[in-house]
């Protein structure tokens, strides 16, 4: 069976513009697009350039764009996209350092800034915090997700304001919230208070359509904003009373 | 020329708990070839081992029924005393972990739960679903955030700088600028890992090059241990994909194509749960004789412990077969074979992590601290990465508190890093040669079929021949695509280098190792002979040539004796 890829290049020091190059590929076995692309660069032309580590789907590292669908490579199988050619982009929202490579500073940039880690007790307690698993499991959604940048990418917001944080991070500010030995006061939620923050989200759950873990990141964005508004009643009333 | 106290090589589990434990007043940065979270620790699965005593049927366990186990499924090549060390800190660092953020799988009451694990008297995995390589990974890169460690992503170290047995830094290719640098440092940890692509069939990442090892060998430190490879028992038939050993603690079947759960004929009373080897070495013998799949493969049934369990205890395994294999385990029996998976030698190192190199540290799978053996137990891995990965960061403060910068380093430096630097411009001046990628399937093909789980005498002659033509081979390499930057090629050749060593060094040990001792299996010499081998393998590099020597083992407190499960 032979595939047509048209693969998206650039080489921000060699050209003015990205193009498409066409690849033809034969093969007759079952192979994921992270196999055809090492294929393709190991036997058409080695300077093409792309991120991989798992190839089981659960690093990150290779987030692009198939035929206008957001996944990952190694998870997706070459017969199951039918159209051809198949048209494969690097990532959008992000800066494009070579070929299929984006620069995902931004998207870690987001994630720190959102205290991505427990804020925990002073002192480690004896057998370890008592948590029955119905509360541990409301955070299970949301631990599923491998930073792919996948949502980031996809983002209408993202790719207009660049002060919003993206779902990733902030579905990662809500796994902590929601967990149970979190300890971070109300008031360090301010920071995503803002439009920047949960406010930014057009909610148009683009996030959660590509995800491939199945976090549903736009969950937790819509649940933090509860939790501001809600909290800021609670508060009024106590300060009238 | 950029200049650390302490340089971690590696961002998966041992690299991040080694960057973590460092003195804060110390200049610490972690090196890695990928971003720290895309490191293959990130796809362990099924937990890590501690006698919490959480589980109803293990409330008499206890550390030491840990080490006993560990030091018996090791087939006794482990060190006792160091094998003791990390089962006693297991506990410690489990609630360490969990204290950190780790979302830890509980049991009624809110304990951390513990599932049973091959060669374990009692159940005592603690886990996260089937994702706790994930969720580990993920927290200790979290606490990185908040400690704001200095990470240097996308930098492949290429060189250890040793002068006088003193470790003086590295050299580095960063993909993203195609430059080679030297890093001054006056500590290096090696986490980098272990090298399972050396194998066609392996559970480890496209990224698992083993370069660490080699270069750690080059440089001249000993590597001990290494013809002891585990292959994992239940592999995803023709991807290779990690299925857990957890899918074996919560119950499942290993069934041959008679219908037959076939390992009570190799380990009739911990059946399924038996140590790896011996799961490996009984599904390998099935599909052999003709009671395999498509002469390739057995089932792993997971059907009968029901629906509930399987999406709720292994969410992840049921996500693999349906991305991957496109089957229900809920309904339909999951296609395994073994893989290689796991290597128990390594940089040869103490109970402190420290190499003979003055200054040079390993741990992780890259480093043989010497508590695997001739054979780990699933589970130990992590708890050896978070143990060793934290006494190796604790052990470099300490060393480089106490040591003195050395003056001449950075011409040193300066001087390997331009080495390093004419053998890239001789790689990008030819226009012809051989080829890496044909050159490493040449050599998988090698190590698959001569330095497998079945090993004998003619095909480990044989393999050590084919492996110095691809040596010869390896002379006229070149690189195609004349672009250094983010060159996957470029790195390929890099590796291949610590490839073909790291192939030779682990044939050389199993040929001379004339008996049969946990996952090294001689058709030749079928039984252990703790007369004669009863000792650790050391391979030094001298002069380019592999030196081999041996040394005593531990054994301090469990007497040998025949390993029955």
């Amino acid at each position: 069976m032979e595939y047509l890829f048209k693969i998206l290049r650039y080489d921000p020091l060699k050209d003015e513009y990205p193009y498409f190059q066409d690849f033809s590929f034969e093969t007759n076995e079952k192979k994921s697009i992270l196999e055809a692309l090492m294929d393709i660069r190991n036997e058409q032309d080695s300077t093409l350039a792309f991120r991989y580590s798992c190839r089981e789907a659960i690093c990150g590292s290779c987030a692009m764009v198939l035929n206008g669908s957001f996944d990952l490579a190694c998870r997706t199988e070459l017969q199951a996209l039918e159209s051809s050619p198949i048209v494969i982009e690097p990532l959008p929202n992000l800066e494009i350092q070579k070929d299929l490579v984006v620069d995902m500073e931004p998207f870690w940039e987001a994630l720190s800034q959102i205290k991505p880690y427990l804020f925990h007790g002073e002192k480690i307690q004896e057998g370890g915090h008592r948590i029955e698993e119905k509360e541990m499991e409301k955070i299970f959604q949301y631990i599923n997700c491998i930073m792919c940048g996948c949502c980031y990418s996809v983002c209408p917001v993202v790719s207009r304001d660049e002060r919003y944080l993206g779902a990733a991070a902030l579905a990662k500010l809500y796994r902590f919230v929601k967990d149970p030995r979190d300890k971070r006061s109300f008031s360090s939620l301010s920071g995503v208070n803002t439009e920047g923050g949960v406010w930014g989200c057009d909610t148009v759950f683009r996030c959660n359509e590509v995800c491939p873990k199945e976090v549903r990141p736009a969950d937790g964005i819509e649940a933090l904003r509860r939790k501001l508004v809600v909290e800021k009643i609670k508060r009024f009333f106590r300060f009238r009373r | 020329m950029i200049s650390q106290d302490i340089l971690v090589v590696g961002g998966g589990l041992a690299g991040l708990a080694a960057a973590l434990s460092c003195d804060p007043n110390l200049k610490v940065a972690v090196v890695s070839k990928v971003h720290p979270l895309r490191s293959h620790s990130v796809a362990a699965q099924g937990g890590i081992n501690a006698a919490l005593g959480n589980n109803p049927d293990g409330r008499d366990d206890s550390w030491e029924r840990h080490a006993f186990d560990t030091i018996k499924g090791s087939d006794y090549l482990a060190d006792q005393d160091i094998a003791q060390l990390m089962c006693q800190k297991a506990v410690s660092a489990i609630y360490e972990l969990e204290y950190l953020g780790v979302p830890f799988s509980r049991f009624p009451g809110g304990v951390i739960a513990q599932r049973p694990f091959g060669g374990a008297g009692f159940p005592r995995t603690c886990y996260a679903a089937d994702r706790t390589g994930l969720v580990i990974l993920h927290t200790l890169f979290e606490q990185s955030i908040k400690k704001q460690v200095k990470f240097y992503n996308e930098w492949l170290v290429t060189r250890l700088v040793v002068k006088d047995g003193k470790c003086l830094g590295v050299v580095v290719y960063d993909l993203a600028t195609g430059q080679i640098m030297p890093v001054r440092a006056r500590a290096v940890i090696f986490a980098t890992g272990g090298y399972g692509r050396v194998y066609s069939r392996t559970t480890n990442a496209y990224i698992n090059h083993g370069s660490g090892i080699g270069i750690a060998y080059k440089a001249g430190v000993p590597l001990r241990d290494m013809e002891f490879v585990q292959f994992h028992p239940t592999s995803l038939h023709g991807k290779n994909i990690l299925i857990t050993e957890g899918a074996r603690g919560e119950g499942g079947y290993l069934i041959n194509n008679k219908g037959k759960r076939f390992m009570e004929d190799y380990a009739p009373s911990a059946m399924e749960l038996a140590p790896r080897d011996i799961v490996a070495r009984a599904i390998q013998t099935e599909i052999d004789k003709g009671n395999g799949f498509d002469k390739q493969y057995v089932h792993l049934e997971l059907s009968h412990i029901g629906e509930e369990k399987i999406k709720k205890r292994l969410p992840g395994i049921r996500e693999i077969c349906i991305n991957f294999a496109a089957i229900d385990p809920v309904d339909t029996p999951i296609p395994i074979q073994p893989a290689q998976h796991y290597s128990m030698g390594g940089i040869d190192v103490n109970e402190k992590c420290a190499s003979l190199v003055e200054g040079f540290f390993a741990a992780g799978e890259c480093a043989c601290v010497g508590v695997h053996g001739a054979n780990r137990l699933g589970g130990n891995s992590l708890l050896d990465t978070v143990v060793f990965g934290k006494i190796s960061g604790e052990e470099a403060s300490i060393y480089v508190k106490g040591s003195e910068g050395t003056d001449s380093s950075e011409k040193v430096l300066l001087e390997e890093a331009l080495e390093v630097k004419a053998g890239i411009e001789e790689w990008e001046k030819r226009s012809s040669g051989e080829r890496v990628h044909r050159l490493l399937e040449g050599l998988k093909v090698v190590m698959s079929e001569d330095v497998g789980i079945f090993r004998k005498k003619e095909d480990l002659t044989e393999a050590l021949e084919k492996i110095s033509e691809l040596k010869e081979d390896y002379r006229r390499v070149y690189l195609h695509g004349k672009c250094l930057r983010y060159s996957q090629e470029l790195v390929n050749i890099i590796e291949f280098d610590s490839m073909l060593d790291l192939a030779e060094v682990i044939t050389l040990g199993a040929l001379k190792r004339e008996e049969t001792r946990g996952s090294h299996y001689r058709l030749d010499f079928k039984k252990r002979n703790d007369k004669d081998w009863l000792k650790h393998t050391l391979v030094t590099c001298k002069e380019g040539k592999p030196q081999i020597s041996y040394a005593g083992v531990n054994i301090s407190k469990y007497k040998p004796e025949a390993r029955k499960y």
